[in-house]
């Protein structure tokens, strides 16, 4: 048994190419995870690579490290458009959680109801993966590829998520609905990017929602309807969300879940219209 | 030194001190902290960062330790309440204000709450209302309701008066609170020395199932660092505990079948090493899982299997009440309304999972941990070992929350058995899933009842017939159906009635004691049909129930009468400035409002205070040494409501001396007689009484020493007493006094127990010496397209006789009304699917909306200085005040609980097609 703590992600990849490691990061959800006792298997300790935490901007494009804590992110100063996944950053758990908790952890550990998830989908996040083979990159729709599964091999690991400039002038928002105020897991949530054209009405939307399929997405037909729409005045139609496959479970029933995601789309596409401008 | 350490060296500052550790990888930082390090300060409440109760500091962020690798530690600055309230001024000033507003009751949670207070005071230091919720958020409290929590955070003075004798009525700091803010009180995991042996339980995966236990020794010999396995075969008196002598039906380990999920079979005893590398899936026991039958239509099936023999249909027990003709009087009442309600499994949730400690000493069992009943399991040990009562010492450590269910043993036996079988101490400390499994549960019901009432609003026949879920054991499901019969007419003039109760096996967790003993569940039925009937009549229903409610020298439905005390009336009529005003502002704010709608709701409750029928005495303790020490054996457990710190007020009013000078001696079992358990709401009232006789009686032996009268003034010194009567002052040294065997010159031994008479076969007679009585006002916002309900107030009227520590009452107050809006609103045990706090919710600091309190003082003739309990009666209204508020903002009667979103919103749907 070893714990591993590279400095540097050469390192990292050659741990992970040697195999059998397993990666912890924050380590909220897999000691939540591993009931009372240790965690299993020698450990890659990836908080310890350098670089791998942070936000930054070059070329027109956003970097955040995957060791980036979730309170990193909400107490960062970023735009409007990325507002939603502000909020949603505040719904990670607990302040603790968020103080601990990863973005990269969020997406490797690939729940259903992962708050960070619907807003990235909002953002046209990427995921950057790298290995000892090479770096690659993969839209975050395509990263995410079931319940707790995952398209990383097992030599990679994921570096960075890379969002492109949102919009001009969009502005993100989130909903989550569950049934206590913190430490909640989503029944439903939502994520949008809005933005308004000169005359009030939606020239940009992009919707998503999580805890409602087995991988959150993006509603195509809903987005392609709010084009040109006043942001109170958005009809959200079965059609829209067509794609979805709500569970019942002890949260709320199938049929619930369909009924609020709907109402959640429609308060989170007012919302950000009225945040606009 | 554990072979599995990689790195014995691990540098951080630890509470300003540079410290070096060793962990093994994989291991938190919460238990290295606790085990390595001594930092018992930081608590485990659940090992998934579910509860918070273990937040610590890192490089001046609040983290969950249990959450932590151990070895991200290296090179930071870790800091726990103990370091911060030693060197921080603001955590001091914190732990000052936590205790002025009584923030702190059991103290399990309060590390987590003050270290993620102490990160949000550095950054905000006049944080508002939403701030401290945000900060907070992530800490999971089930005493407090987290109200004076949030008080004490945002620094407004505190209401308890530090000055003051301690008498009677005064608002005082609890007298052991200062451990509970500074991280120094001892809960049942904090005794053990690290590296004391651990047991670990083998529990049954399914409902039901046969089993076989392979070659247990054979395999122990193969396992390094296991010392022992347990199972059955090591229990050398009778394998069986309970709590009700008639129904002593729960094997210690099960043999041949397990009735429950999570029901042992056999434990593991060994290092902490081999205990936490321990996989369960390689214990050598083969399951067989058995057709089973988990709810109570299943188990009243004819083909159904019987849990156990003699209790045919899987009856467990009923219980039944009965006066007038309640046929009658409903055929000629006006209006007859009628209902079935349902409810589940609810949770303790204590923060604090079962734990404790065994050693030998010489040849007797010392068992250190936290407990509802000392003696009951003192007594209960010494069944299942087959040993005299005076080889056992029970030594109770703080208690982090009860709430019923640690009147039952859980981890006792298995700490004895462990102990004896090894010769060595051992430790057992459930995880949050196995407390969750296999300790009891508050019984699901499935009730029915007709209620009539004439045209002027008088009740005219109340018929209850309520089936209780008590799981596969009895624990204290009799006690729920002789209960619930007596108190289903809710505080009520009934003249005709009849109730019945029945207990049903499940192959579920024994159902037992939960704050209420199924009246909660019964009020819930009784006060929601109570808005149908003064809405068929078209009466206001605050008045409703004041038109019908119970008055001095009106008989119960037992048939008791009480000349004096009846304080259900005051209580109600308390509420009707608050009504008024809530309704108001409800109907205001929905004029304007579109897709949320708010309600104002009502209900009351009654609970009759100590045993029921039964005898039910407490003796307490008194001494004075030869030094002037006033020793006080304060055997009624004090789980987090307050009873050390009310008995001793009580003690001391009596006595004549100020609270401070007394000395507390807890429920230790050599030296402490039984002041009887913590249930019932019984402590204030019949311990209360014992420590008022006793206090009495020592100072009628004081004043009689010099012929003083009975206004004389005591005076407590160094060696000595001064009594001053009159103008006289008289001296006793008390080094001129014969010390007893304890080494006391004046002891008092003195006990009560509640005059009370047996029950008929119909349940009429004198089911208890007192009730206490409550009212609630609860006005919540229903977000109509969501079905998500927000509590917005409550206003709650309590009838606790005399106040002995009004902020005792309010904490309990407010407590109670967080259990009884998680009940209503969220809490739903599901065996197998919510074995966890993140799938089982309970209120956190963001559900709680602020809450006042009326104190009502309807003196009770049997009270200490007229005091009733309390700590039930506040669940009771709770949840059909909630229920009732939600009826009113989008008219929707529930009669399921929870009221999850997704129920609501369902019925909310249904009512509007």
């Amino acid at each position: 048994m070893r714990y591993l703590t590279p400095r540097t992600l050469d390192d990292a990849y050659a741990h992970l190419a040697s195999g059998g490691v397993r990666i912890v990061a924050g380590g909220t959800d897999v000691f939540a995870a591993s009931g009372p006792r240790d965690l299993t298997g020698p450990i890659l300790d990836v908080t310890t690579v350098a670089g791998l935490r942070g936000i930054t901007r070059a070329d027109g494009q956003w970097r955040i490290g995957a060791a980036t804590r979730w309170a990193d992110l909400w107490k960062a100063d970023l735009p409007p458009g990325f507002h939603g996944l502000q909020a949603a950053a505040r719904e990670v758990g607990s302040l603790q959680i968020q103080n601990s908790g990863t973005v990269g952890g969020n997406l490797c550990n690939a729940s259903p109801a992962a708050d960070g998830v619907p807003p990235l989908l909002t953002l046209d996040a990427r995921v950057e993966i790298g290995s000892l083979r090479g770096r690659r990159v993969v839209p975050l729709e395509r990263f995410v590829t079931g319940v707790r599964e995952t398209g990383l091999a097992a030599d990679e690991m994921v570096t960075a998520v890379l969002l492109p400039d949102p919009p001009a002038g969009a502005v993100g928002r989130f909903e989550k609905l569950g049934a206590r105020r913190y430490m909640v897991i989503s029944i439903a949530m939502v994520a949008v990017l809005i933005g308004l054209g000169p005359d009030r009405r939606i020239a940009r939307a992009r919707v998503a929602v999580g805890a409602c399929s087995a991988v959150a997405q993006r509603l195509s037909g809903l987005e392609r309807a709010a084009i040109g729409a006043r942001p109170d005045a958005v009809r959200v139609d079965p059609d829209h969300l067509s794609g979805l496959s709500p569970i019942a479970d002890l949260r709320g029933s199938a049929e619930y879940r369909m009924e609020a995601v709907a109402e959640l789309c429609a308060r989170a596409i007012r919302a950000a219209g009225q945040a606009d401008g | 030194m554990d072979p599995r350490l990689q790195d014995p060296d691990l540098a951080f500052t630890l509470n300003g001190a540079k410290v070096r550790a060793g962990a093994r990888p994989g291991m938190r930082l919460s238990e290295m902290l606790r085990e390595t390090l001594g930092a018992r300060d930081v608590k485990i409440g659940c090992n998934a960062g579910d509860c918070g109760a273990c937040t610590v500091l890192v490089d001046g962020d609040p983290v969950c330790a249990c959450l932590t690798p151990a070895h991200q530690a290296a090179g930071r600055q870790v800091d726990t309440l103990a370091g911060l309230v030693a060197q921080d001024p603001d955590a001091q000033a914190l732990a000052q204000r936590f205790e002025d507003h009584g923030a702190a009751q059991c103290g399990i949670c309060t590390p987590g709450m003050m270290v993620a207070a102490v990160a949000l005071l550095r950054d905000t230091p006049q944080p508002s209302e939403a701030q401290v919720q945000d900060a907070l958020g992530g800490v999971l409290c089930r005493c407090t309701g987290y109200r004076k929590i949030i008080d004490a955070v945002r620094g407004a003075d505190g209401p308890a008066r530090r000055d003051d004798q301690g008498s009677v009525g005064a608002a005082i700091r609890r007298l052991d609170g200062a451990a509970k803010v500074t991280g120094t009180e001892q809960f049942g995991d904090d005794i053990a020395p690290p590296g004391t042996l651990e047991i670990a339980l083998i529990r049954a995966p399914h409902p039901r199932a046969r089993f076989d236990l392979g070659d247990l020794e054979g395999w122990r010999a193969a396992q390094p660092g296991i010392v022992a396995v347990l199972s059955a075969a090591d229990v050398p008196g009778r394998n069986l505990f309970g709590v009700i002598p008639d129904f002593v039906d729960q094997p210690v380990f099960a043999t041949g079948e397990t009735r429950f999920r999570g029901e042992a079979v056999a434990a593991i005893v060994g290092t902490p090493q081999a205990v936490a590398g321990f996989d369960p899936a390689d214990f050598p026991v083969t399951w067989h899982e058995c057709p089973s039958t988990p709810d109570m239509a299943g188990a009243m099936a004819p083909d159904a299997p019987r849990l156990h023999a003699g209790r045919a249909g899987n009856v467990m027990c009923g219980g039944k009440v009965q006066c007038g003709d309640v046929d009658a009087a409903l055929a000629r009442a006006d209006l007859v309304v009628e209902g079935r309600f349902r409810s589940g499994f609810v949770e303790h949730a204590y923060i604090e999972p079962e734990a404790g400690f065994a050693r030998l000493v010489d040849d007797r069992l010392e068992i250190h941990a936290c407990t509802q009943a000392p003696v009951m399991d003192l007594e209960a040990l010494a069944v299942i070992l087959g040993w005299p009562q005076d080889r056992i010492r029970i030594l109770p450590t703080a208690t982090g929350g009860g709430f019923g269910s640690k009147l039952d043993l859980s981890v006792q036996p298995y700490l004895a058995l462990a102990a004896i079988k090894t010769g060595r101490p051992v430790r057992l400390a459930y995880g949050r899933a196995e407390s969750m499994q296999s300790t009891t549960k508050r019984h699901p019901s499935d009730l029915r009842l007709r209620i009539g009432a004439m045209r002027d609003g008088t009740l005219s026949g109340l018929q209850f017939d309520g089936l209780f879920n008590t799981g596969a054991y009895a624990s204290w499901g009799p006690t729920v159906a002789a209960r619930v019969p007596v108190h289903a007419s809710g505080p009520y003039r009934v003249a005709d009635y009849r109730a019945g109760a029945t207990g049903i096996h499940t192959h579920a967790p024994p159902s037992g004691a939960f704050r209420g003993f199924g009246v909660p569940q019964a009020a819930i039925a009784q006060e929601s049909l109570f808005d149908d009937l003064a809405d068929g009549l078209d009466i206001d229903p605050l008045e409703f129930r004041i038109r019908n409610a119970l008055r001095n020298g009106v008989p119960t439905v037992c048939g008791q009468v009480f000349d004096q005390g009846v304080g259900i009336g005051a209580c109600l009529t308390a509420l009707r400035p608050a009504y008024a005003r809530e309704r108001a502002a409800a109907e205001a704010f929905n004029a304007q409002s579109d897709g949320v709608a708010r309600g104002v709701g009502v209900a009351a409750g009654w609970y009759g205070c100590g045993n029921t029928s039964l005898p039910n005495p407490s003796t307490i303790r008194a001494g004075l040494r030869a030094d002037g020490g006033l020793v006080l054996h304060q055997g009624a457990m004090d789980i987090g409501q307050g009873a050390n710190t009310v008995i001793a007020q009580i003690f001391a009013s009596a006595l004549g001396v100020p609270v401070g000078a007394v000395h507390l001696i807890g429920g230790d079992t050599d030296v402490t007689p039984d002041a009887g358990k913590t249930s019932a709401s019984r402590q204030t009232y019949v311990s209360g009484n014992a420590a008022r006789l006793a206090g009495a009686d020592l100072r009628a032996q004081i004043l009689s020493r010099v012929n003083a009268g009975p206004d004389a003034v005591i005076g407590l010194g160094d060696g000595w007493i001064h009594v001053v009567d009159g103008g006289q002052t008289h001296r006793i040294d008390l080094s001129q006094l014969a010390p007893d065997a304890m080494g006391y010159v004046l002891c008092a031994d003195q006990s009560y127990d509640p005059p009370t008479q047996p029950l008929d076969e119909n349940g009429q007679g004198a089911p208890y010496a007192q009730f206490g009585y409550a009212a609630h006002l609860a006005v919540v916002e229903v977000d109509l397209r969501l079905g998500t309900v927000r509590a917005v107030r409550f206003v709650a009227a309590h009838d606790v006789g005399r106040a002995i520590n009004p902020l005792l009452v309010e904490g309990q107050v407010q407590g109670g009304i967080a259990q009884g809006l998680g009940m209503a609103l969220m809490e739903d045990y599901q065996p197998g699917r919510t074995e966890n706090l993140h799938d089982y919710l309970i209120p956190t600091i963001g559900d709680i909306p602020p809450i006042e309190t009326l104190i009502i003082e309807e003196p009770d003739a049997h009270g200490p200085f007229g005091a009733k309990g309390l700590g039930e009666h506040v669940l009771i209204p709770t949840a059909p005040a909630l229920l009732n508020a939600i009826r009113r903002a989008c008219g929707v009667r529930l009669t399921r609980i929870p009221a999850t979103p997704s129920r609501l919103r369902a019925a909310i749907r249904k009512a509007a097609s």
